[in-house]
């Protein structure tokens, strides 16, 4: 299983003196099971990239291969593709609308025309893999904490049990520690099934702690597609482009000027303080 | 400026049939006193009643218990409310919401005009507030065509505009790419540094508060720490209890000297980290 796009553009507004070419000449292959983080500033058209993923926006021209089967291909089924590739928006507790948090996670189920039963039964495992806890079934959930609106969410789009788990920054907005818990839930799900998850966020530091490729996004086109350090490498032109490497990086570049043996393209805090420490008793052993 | 004495916020809980069945506190007995000029950062886990606080600063709430001053004006005297916005003008989360302007210009002129400034005047406080935030070549555009970054500055220079005292700053860099967090901050750092303005920043951004002169740290409706950012950022475990964090170089500066390198705590900058790793 697998997502692969081909010379994928869009055009905004074609015609209009408001015509933008949002996306150009994208080509990607996503196997299935990677953790990927999208990365770019704002415009860099990061989100218009993975609404296409699953069908919500159709390409001006290209195609989009998921299971090897064109998306865009006559009598293909949307309904279908979209259960398979769960997008969460940004600020997915705007959508949520039933009067309980269960019911609320049972809708995308029972849009995929599923027995109450199994609605329930899904609802319930997807209630339980976001960490929240039974006591909220029952509520409103308009009176949950914003972190636990956020898992609610998050939970209606696992509930249809997708191979392809696409998050536009999930975490804008909540507290350090809210942010850490979706973040090493995702990750957790992640490890446990075949899931492939696709990450959008502004923070260069959770990207470099959570994914294993990174694409950066560039004025609709692919700027890199690599593994965390070797983006991250390139800093000084991220820069350019609105967007940083993470903080650990930066401190690195400074050690390594400063004369201390440390390896440069470092990227998360853990591993960082390992390099020191070791960089620190090689020098004293000199 | 901006002063409390045992503030309190509640409301009443109700149940499905609209029946009151509790208060709960969002604010309970808080004292501040905030000098004028002073660049202040307040950080809290999301419902700590932070954003509450922040409300209350230009009156948008009032107290239940307990007063909030503001320029030493009473936030309870209804006919003072224009004169408190006025001195304590509010920045919000999403850039979105709060610009309604068609040409930049026009939105930051929205401001002084509601305040009665006669149109010359309101022309001079227009373009000297773009200037301020940087975004005076961006006067004539649309605000719908600029970066995240950039409207919240055009909405901070629409606050700027009406000239107050202190400017109170909702999570402004939450919806933001690194670029346009940089360049809010820088912003208000300036205005504060330039022009004495008092600045009141609300964040979950860690590194945004390092240069604050003084931090509070809210949780459950109380003030739990305060402090400056080194005395807050050098208690570690206390703050992840209050389910908050420090930035990335004092969380590496803090496993380093787990692992046995003698570091001073509360290292917040990656300079200092530098000199003390390589002196």
């Amino acid at each position: 299983m697998s997502l692969k796009l081909e010379h994928i553009n869009y055009i905004y507004s074609e015609g209009t003196a408001y015509q933008k070419q949002a996306l150009k000449d994208i080509s990607l292959e996503i196997p299935q099971g990677q953790f990927i983080g999208v990365i770019g500033h704002t415009g860099s058209g990061k989100s218009t990239l993975i609404q296409h993923l699953n069908g919500i926006l159709k390409a001006t021209s290209g195609t989009i291969y998921f299971n090897g089967e064109n998306i865009y291909a006559e009598g293909y089924s949307m309904k279908n593709l979209r259960s398979q590739v769960g997008l969460v928006f940004q600020y997915p507790e705007h959508q949520l609308f039933e009067v309980t948090v269960l019911d609320d996670v049972c809708f995308g189920p029972k849009n995929q025309g599923l027995s109450p039963e199994e609605c329930r039964a899904r609802a319930l495992e997807a209630l339980k893999m976001v960490g929240l806890k039974e006591k909220y079934y029952d509520r409103s959930p308009f009176d949950l904490s914003g972190g636990q609106k956020r898992r609610a969410a998050i939970a209606g789009v696992l509930a249809m049990r997708p191979k392809v788990l696409v998050l536009d920054e999930p975490t804008a907005g909540l507290d350090p520690r809210g942010r850490d818990e979706i973040l090493d839930q995702i990750a957790y799900l992640h490890k446990k099934g075949d899931m492939t998850v696709i990450l959008v966020s502004h923070s260069m530091e959770d990207i470099a702690k959570y994914v294993e490729r990174i694409i950066v996004m560039n004025h609709g086109q692919v700027m890199f597609d690599d593994e965390p350090r070797k983006v991250f490498a390139h800093y000084r032109e991220l820069e350019k482009v609105g967007l940083a490497a993470p903080q650990v990086t930066y401190i690195m570049h400074e050690l390594r000027e400063r004369g201390l043996e440390v390896p440069v393209d470092t990227t998360t805090v853990e591993e960082a303080a390992g390099q020191i420490v070791k960089a620190l008793k090689k020098e004293k052993s000199q | 400026m901006i002063k409390t004495e045992d503030l309190v916020f509640e409301y009443e809980k109700r149940d499905d049939d609209g029946n009151v069945i509790g208060k709960s506190r969002a604010i309970d007995e808080v004292n501040l006193d905030i000098a004028p000029g002073q660049f202040i950062a307040i950080l809290g886990h999301n419902g700590s009643g932070k954003s509450t606080l922040a409300k209350h600063m230009n009156a948008l709430l009032v107290p239940t218990g307990g007063t909030m001053w503001v320029n030493g004006m009473d936030t309870r005297e209804e006919e003072r409310v224009w004169d408190i916005r006025q001195s304590a003008g509010m920045v919000f989360q999403n850039p979105d919401n709060q610009i309604i302007g068609t040409v930049v210009e026009e939105d930051v002129g929205f401001g002084p005009e509601n305040l009665g400034v006669p149109t010359e005047e309101i022309w001079k406080r227009v373009e000297e507030s773009l200037k301020a935030v940087g975004m005076l070549e961006y006067r004539h555009h649309s605000p719908n065509k600029l970066s995240g970054g950039q409207k919240q500055r055009v909405a901070i220079a629409g606050v700027v505009a009406m000239r107050p005292r202190c400017i109170v700053l909702d999570e402004p860099t939450a919806m933001l790419d690194p670029n346009g967090r940089k360049e809010v901050l820088r912003c208000v750092q300036e205005l504060q540094k330039r022009d004495n303005v008092t600045v009141i920043l609300i964040t979950h951004y860690m590194e945004e508060v390092i240069d604050a002169d003084r931090v509070f740290v809210m949780d459950h409706g109380h003030v739990v720490m305060q402090g400056t950012p080194r005395e807050v950022f050098s208690q570690v475990e206390t703050l992840k209890y209050y389910r908050l964090d420090v930035p990335q170089v004092t969380l590496l500066a803090d496993e380093l000297r787990k692992q046995g390198v003698d570091l001073p705590e509360g290292i917040l900058r990656k300079e200092e980290l530098v000199e003390a790793l390589c002196h």
